[in-house]
């Protein structure tokens, strides 16, 4: 694996990550939904389990138009470096697949929207996966040196 | 209406995590990367949607019920089981694998690119076999119980 170097943006980070909060905010506000990307793709795969799924498939058109409205107000697409493989690409990508089913959430749902609630659940799963992300990171660059 | 403010929630999430830098794995994974090229960036991405989700949640779950349907659906589940936290584990080994997490691959698809795509399959993949998984050792739990009563 070969690392990018990528800047500081404190903040652009905060204004993006007020984003997200508002859109959760208002999400709970209109729906009384938890804005949680696994969640709300899980409810657009199944929806014999999910039968409400017309909210789903409108917030997921929305976050996928969200690059091209970036495009549209600075002139520029966001940035996105893919330092991996594309084999780690899709081992990964299962992983979280799995992982997230069976931990009922991701980084939005507990990470996020979870924890504002002081969920004891979500405080968990939030500490259990940051610490699993870092450990993973460290084995990769520095005790494999990939 | 529930379609169209839906829609603009999740543009306004869109917009978000691109300019946030969720969607962008390099970044993301220099964050975890404190032996490394160390990028603390996205403290401030969850900051900022925690202290903004936080204090918005306050204000909206006092009141009775959302404005556009009967009541507030909430997880109502409080145990720490070992299928929160292996999950947990598991989504962490995953997005340190790859660099992406659902809410950041998913507004990211909206770029077009091949391996945010890849990404995307593989993470619906991973869903269907959690799920399959489930119902078979669920199936598994609720013959044992059976015979056992």
């Amino acid at each position: 694996m070969m690392t990018i170097d990528t800047i500081f943006t404190p903040w652009q980070s905060l204004a993006g990550g007020a984003l997200i909060g508002v859109a959760s905010v208002l999400l709970m506000l209109t729906l009384g939904r938890i804005m949680g990307a696994t969640g709300i793709l899980a409810g657009v795969l199944t929806p014999h389990t999910h039968p409400d799924t017309g909210w789903r498939l409108a917030v997921l058109a929305g976050m996928v138009s969200g690059p091209l409205a970036v495009l549209t107000l600075t002139g520029q697409m966001p940035e996105i470096q893919v330092p991996v493989s594309l084999p780690m690409l899709l081992v990964g990508g299962f992983l979280v697949g799995i992982g997230v089913t069976y931990g009922s959430g991701c980084t939005s749902g507990h990470g996020v929207c979870g924890m504002a609630r002081l969920s004891r659940r979500s405080i968990a799963a939030t500490v259990t996966f940051m610490v699993t992300t870092g450990l993973t990171v460290f084995i990769i660059r520095h005790a494999l040196g990939a | 209406m529930r379609l169209f403010s839906s829609y603009l929630i999740g543009l306004i999430f869109g917009i978000g995590i691109s300019i946030s830098g969720m969607a962008n794995p390099a970044k993301v994974l220099n964050f975890f990367d404190v032996a490394g090229n160390w990028d603390p960036s996205l403290i401030f991405v969850m900051g900022g949607a925690l202290v903004v989700t936080f204090v918005g949640y306050w204000f909206v779950l006092r009141r009775a019920a959302p404005m556009i349907d009967a009541k507030f659906h909430l997880p109502e589940n409080r145990n720490l089981d070992a299928r929160l936290l292996g999950g947990a584990a598991v989504f962490g080994i995953g997005w340190g694998i790859a660099g992406f997490c659902p809410g950041g691959a998913l507004p990211a698809l909206g770029t077009g690119r091949f391996d945010v795509i890849a990404f995307v399959v593989a993470l619906i993949a991973g869903i269907f076999a959690a799920k399959a998984l489930m119902a078979l050792t669920g199936a598994r739990a609720a013959r044992v119980l059976r015979r056992e009563t």
